[in-house]
């Protein structure tokens, strides 16, 4: 047996072999490259949310009578609305409001579904139990209905122009999804030796459930997230559509739907084929970036 | 002596008529009625809001009225066939005084409630009574209205005798009001504010159902006291908020009108896919809406913030630019644009809120804004989720706003929740309505008086000078001198700026075809007993 001398210099070839490993997004880019391409549009779409006031060419709220509808041109890209304001500025504003109310009633939804899904398993028993059967009540209701109700009965709420009303009743239908699917996840990782060790420690509920089981859940948490975050945009769409979401003058995709959109829309077709292309595109990127991370993530899926 | 109107309101005729000259419809035409009426079935129309209660005496959104009209009767009403005289309802006669201080009116016998109590002079007494003098939890939006009554006698049950203490020389017209509608006394007696939840009147129809949400459901009142009234078994109004709801309901034929009014496109997408089913009737309208600041609270108690917020508004261009996409048409006063009463566009643009060099006006406002210190004022604008044209308002008085840097956020409600803020005082600004059935004056000011005397009154102001200037307007009774004083109560409104008109309202009415007799008016508010109203299936 050799015990190799650590003054002796290492052989040329392995000394210059490259020590860095690919990053982790550039392997999720190789991997997965209709990932990619929705990151892509994810980030033009939150490039243009942040900087709206930069990349918009007008104002989203000011009114320009002597411009009533004017069809796509090389002033208004994609043409004005029945009050003259430019539908390209209104939909990089719009691109805001989406991901404010997206994000954030997704990201409020989830993050409470997944420490009730972690506690639920952590407890189990009659515990357990009660938190599954309410679970089991929010999951007979679709989404969309869910947030109806929800929206309808509170008054509206906003703090910072921003809809706390539209976000609770968004972030509500999503909290049991999250939980049913995060609960799986933390029923292997409760029964794990270092689990029952912290217990023997006399580590506190809070403890091990946010400091041992919390991180070994997230994959699943993360995956969760991102494909909430298009089902909330689509239902911030639906709910400012039929007139319970955010109020005019506010930007918003939904909304640009909606209203005049309806009586004008054989007129003026703009108005409704942007704000419809946006909210698709939307959807259409979180939900095929949503699955690519969790091809990506979850090793069961790799090769 | 019976006097006709005409005579009773010698001195004043001509301009107090009301003049026809600002419609534009063609009343003929649009009151050719079959010669032989079908009876029977059930009328489903579309109501765009849902009453906040079912009381008119205490309302003014027409949301109630449509709601409730076909329930009730009232003495008198207008004849939209000869708009604006008026004919009877429950009265069989009238007569009024020379001097205008004594009106007697005769009710017409055997008129039943649905109840199946009789109606008598008491029911009239007790129903005015409530609205000049409204008991400790009861609001009238009428007290102003009715505030020159000095007594009401009934020297029998069919007869009312009204003493006034000054003279109204609209007071006729007035008890034609359909916000008068006549409730039982034993139902007064009982529940002072028992007509906000329960219905119980002589009108052609009896309340079935009222399904929150839903609909009002009416069924023919077999013991009418109009015989041969009404020609339906029945209706249904149906609440549709939203304007699509509303177009595809009256597009399929689920309901066959809607009679408050729609908007230029949505006429134009009905005529577009209905064809020669569909029947369009249109008129200026005795509507408009306002703009309100609630003077108790601040900044809006300083007549600097309000003047500078109405002059940044430009109506003018406003009403080219909403007159295609909403219901908001003219540039007016207080008094319908194209009435007798009016003031003409050369006084008009002399006041303030109204100049057409709406650059100046905006400096100017923002000097004032300056000088008052609130050059970055943020507030919220209050607005009823209605989408036609209280949206379209509140869009373009963002935009107007944030023109001389003030932010505002907009907050729309449903009708009940919107007339609850408003009435409670909890706005700073809102786009309040001035929802009238006719042009005089005495009715149009009415709002403006002092919240004290006029509840609708919903910038809260207190002001003795116009409450003097109205009091003094509704003795005169030479035109020319009235007309003077109307431009006196509107110089001072407009220079406090408590509230002002943003723009009036153009009334477009779709119906089917197939339904028959519904009249159309200058106000969305009359004709909407329906008991001459019939289906041609």
């Amino acid at each position: 047996m050799t015990i190799a001398d650590p003054t002796l210099p290492l052989a040329p070839a392995i000394a210059a072999a490259p020590s860095r490993q690919p990053s982790k997004f550039v392997d999720f880019c190789r991997q997965q490259p209709l990932g990619a391409a929705s990151f892509l549009i994810i980030f033009a779409m939150m490039f243009a949310g942040i900087f709206s006031s930069l990349v918009a060419p007008y104002d989203p709220l000011t009114i320009d009578f002597a411009s009533l509808l004017a069809p796509p041109s090389a002033d208004h890209w994609c043409g004005t609305d029945a009050y003259g304001r430019d539908i390209c500025s209104r939909l990089i504003y719009g691109a805001r409001t989406a991901l404010v109310i997206g994000f954030t009633s997704s990201f409020v939804g989830s993050s409470l579904g997944a420490i009730l899904g972690i506690a639920s398993a952590y407890f189990g028993g009659k515990i357990d139990a009660w938190i599954q059967r309410f679970v089991d009540v929010l999951l007979a209701f679709p989404l969309i209905v869910l947030a109806l109700v929800v929206v309808a009965a509170f008054r509206k709420f906003s703090v910072g122009g921003v809809d706390i009303n539209l976000i609770v009743a968004i972030a509500i239908p999503i909290l049991p999804r999250v939980a049913r699917v995060v609960r799986a996840a933390a029923l292997s990782v409760r029964v794990a030796p270092y689990i029952d060790a912290a217990r023997a420690a006399g580590y506190s509920h809070t403890r091990i459930i946010f400091r041992h089981m919390a991180p070994n859940v997230v994959a699943p948490y993360l995956i969760m997230l991102t494909a909430f975050i298009a089902q909330a945009i689509l239902a911030e769409a639906s709910l400012s559509f039929l007139g319970l979401g955010v109020t005019e003058p506010t930007a918003a995709w939904g909304l640009m739907l909606s209203g005049n959109a309806a009586d004008f829309y054989r007129q003026a077709p703009w108005m409704i084929l942007f704000p419809g292309v946006a909210i698709s595109l939307a959807v259409f990127a979180f939900n095929l970036f949503g699955d690519s991370l969790r091809d990506f993530l979850d090793p069961r899926f790799k090769v | 002596m019976k006097i006709s109107r005409r005579t009773a309101l010698q001195g004043t005729a001509g301009a107090l008529a009301l003049g026809m000259s600002g419609f534009d419809w063609d009343f003929t035409k649009a009151n050719a009625q079959a010669p032989n009426v079908k009876r029977g079935g059930v009328l489903n129309f579309a109501i765009s809001a849902e009453a906040p209660h079912y009381d008119p005496a205490g309302s003014d959104t027409y949301a109630t009225l449509h709601f409730a009209a076909p329930f009730y009767s009232t003495l008198l009403r207008f004849n939209l066939s000869k708009f604006p005289a008026v004919e009877n309802d429950l009265a069989t006669s009238y007569t009024v005084a020379p001097d205008l201080m004594t009106y007697t009116f005769k009710l017409t016998p055997n008129v039943k409630f649905h109840d199946g109590t009789a109606l008598t002079s008491a029911d009239v007494k007790a129903t005015y009574d409530r609205m000049r003098n409204p008991p400790a939890g009861v609001v009238s939006t009428r007290q102003a209205t009715f505030a020159d009554i000095g007594s009401i006698e009934t020297p029998d049950p069919l007869t009312v005798v009204f003493k006034m203490k000054a003279v109204n020389a609209s007071m006729l017209e007035h008890f034609a009001s359909p916000w008068n509608v006549i409730y039982s006394a034993k139902d007064l007696a009982e529940n002072a504010a028992g007509p906000r939840t329960k219905i119980n009147g002589t009108g052609p129809f009896i309340f079935v159902e009222h399904v929150k949400g839903s609909h009002v459901a009416g069924k023919k009142n077999d013991a009418y006291f109009k015989k041969g009234f009404p020609y339906l078994d029945g209706f249904k109004g149906i609440f549709t908020l939203q304007a699509a709801a509303m177009l595809n309901a009256v597009q399929g034929g689920q309901v066959l009108g809607e009679f408050r009014g729609i908007s230029p496109a949505e006429r134009d997408r009905l005529v577009q896919t209905m064809g020669d089913k569909i029947r369009i009737e249109e008129s200026s309208w005795t509507l408009n809406l306002l703009v309100c600041f609630n003077v108790d609270k601040k900044p809006f108690d300083d007549v600097r913030v309000r003047r500078a917020l109405l002059m940044a508004i430009d109506r003018w261009g406003g009403s080219v630019g909403l007159s295609k996409i909403s219901t908001l048409r003219s540039v007016g006063g207080v008094i319908r644009p194209g009435s007798p009463f009016a003031t003409p566009e050369a006084e008009l643009v002399k006041l303030p809120g109204f100049s057409k060099d709406i650059k100046k006006s905006r400096e100017e406002a923002k000097k004032l804004l300056k000088e008052a210190g609130h050059e970055n004022l943020k507030f919220t604008l209050w607005n009823r989720n209605l989408a036609m044209p209280y949206t379209p308002a509140g869009i373009f008085l963002v935009d107007q706003w944030r023109q001389i840097g003030v932010e505002v956020e907009h907050k729309q409600s449903d009708t009940g929740a919107y007339l609850a803020t408003m009435n409670a005082g909890n706005h700073d600004v809102a786009i309040d309505f001035s929802n009238l059935f006719m042009d005089d004056s005495s009715l149009g000011l009415a709002k403006y008086l002092s919240i004290g005397r006029s509840p609708e009154n919903r910038s809260r102001s207190k002001d003795e000078m116009l409450d003097k200037l109205y009091d003094d307007h509704l003795r005169e009774r030479d035109p020319e001198k009235r007309k003077t004083m109307i431009r006196a109560f509107e110089k001072r409104v407009f220079e406090q700026g408590y509230q002002q008109p943003l723009l009036w309202w153009h009334r477009i009415v779709p119906t089917h075809k197939t339904l028959m007799g519904w009249k159309m008016s200058p106000s969305h508010n009359l004709g909407q007993q329906l008991e001459d109203v019939w289906m041609n299936v």
